[in-house]
């Protein structure tokens, strides 16, 4: 449990170059014994498993077989006996001071264990969560960075089609133009043309009018005097004659 | 078990045979290097076995504590040979 603030603390140690190259050093064996190193293999539930806090159990375990469950806690006793009788560990001042620490120490451990102990469960979950958190926004960023490409490929397959219709459009201009212009000559010619046949129209009329007029003015010059008296007296005679059937029919 | 034949240097220490043990002492890396190289090692697997876990408890620490306090005593027996009560075991 106090290892746990050990790990939060050497977490944030992990700037000084104490604790870090020691871990990706590892991180590093790991990679060349096993296939991969992403994703980094989660960190183990549990650490090596102690009994009473200092003695690891693979001691335990080692002396299992030959001198089953209570091996371990006759070595310690005949060790410590032997210790004792020979004085190799002397009993003086220091032995109570270490004895009152000792007690305060493990009463303080048994009671305040299991609240330290969440204390720093919480900091690491927090840690973990904020992580976790930048990661998760991280991938929604990039899923919609995906769905977004994916709509752009799509957009630029349309630009195909859009090309076309500008295409249409140019092209229907341009034919546009064509026509007007073609209107436009076929105008200036036909009135071009029509002008010719009024002018010959106008000559065909002024030789007419003026053959006419001459014939007429010949005519005229040609009939004498006498010619025009014998033939008032003649239209006289005529309308006398006229008058009479006139009145027989009347 | 029928491994690849490994060198007896490279072996782990627990698998070393008795026979075996003086060969393995002399094959290893005694170079300033290599020395350096197996504290970190042990350094390591320590760290890893029982510290760098998720729900550690009070043994990575009190290990390390027990083991200053015995080292410091084997240190100053010496002097404590001093405070014995009996002169004669």
């Amino acid at each position: 449990m106090l290892s746990r603030l050990v790990f939060v603390s050497a977490n944030a140690l992990k700037g000084s170059g104490h604790f870090g190259p020691g871990l990706v050093q590892a991180s590093r064996s790991l990679q060349t014994s096993s296939q991969s190193l992403a994703p980094v293999p989660p960190l183990p539930e549990k650490g090596g498993k102690t009994r009473h806090g200092i003695i690891p159990e693979e001691l335990f375990q080692l002396l299992y077989p030959k001198t089953g469950v209570t091996g371990p806690y006759m070595l310690g006793t005949g060790l410590l006996v032997y210790m004792l009788s020979k004085e190799i560990y002397v009993i003086n001042h220091e032995t109570f001071v270490a004895a009152s620490i000792g007690a305060v120490l493990i009463y303080g451990i048994k009671k305040f264990g299991p609240d330290v102990a969440a204390f720093a469960d919480k900091l690491n979950e927090e840690k973990v969560s904020k992580a976790q958190e930048v990661k998760d926004l991280a991938m929604t960023n990039l899923t919609q960075a995906i769905e977004d490409e994916k709509k752009e490929q799509w957009r630029v397959e349309g630009r195909s089609m859009l090309f076309d219709a500008k295409r249409n459009n140019v092209a229907m201009i341009l034919e546009t133009n064509y026509r007007e212009r073609l209107h436009m000559v076929t105008n200036e010619v036909k009135r071009r043309l029509d002008y010719q046949i009024a002018l010959q129209d106008l000559h065909r009329r002024m030789e007419q009018e003026h053959m006419v007029n001459w014939v007429e003015k010949s005519v005229i010059g040609s009939i004498t005097p006498q010619q025009e008296k014998q033939s008032i007296a003649k239209c006289i005679t005529d309308l006398k004659a006229l008058a009479k059937t006139a009145q027989a029919t009347a | 078990m029928a491994d690849r034949p490994v060198a007896i240097a490279e072996k782990r220490l627990m698998d070393v045979k008795l026979g075996e043990l003086g060969t393995w002492i002399g094959g290893r890396d005694f170079t300033p290097n290599g020395l350096i190289a197996s504290l970190r090692k042990g350094h390591d697997r320590y760290y890893n076995k029982y510290i760098n876990v998720k729900k550690g408890g009070i043994g990575g620490v009190a290990m390390l504590l027990v083991g200053y306090v015995a080292l410091s005593y084997m240190w100053e027996y010496d002097h404590i040979k001093h405070d014995r009560w009996r002169k004669y075991h």
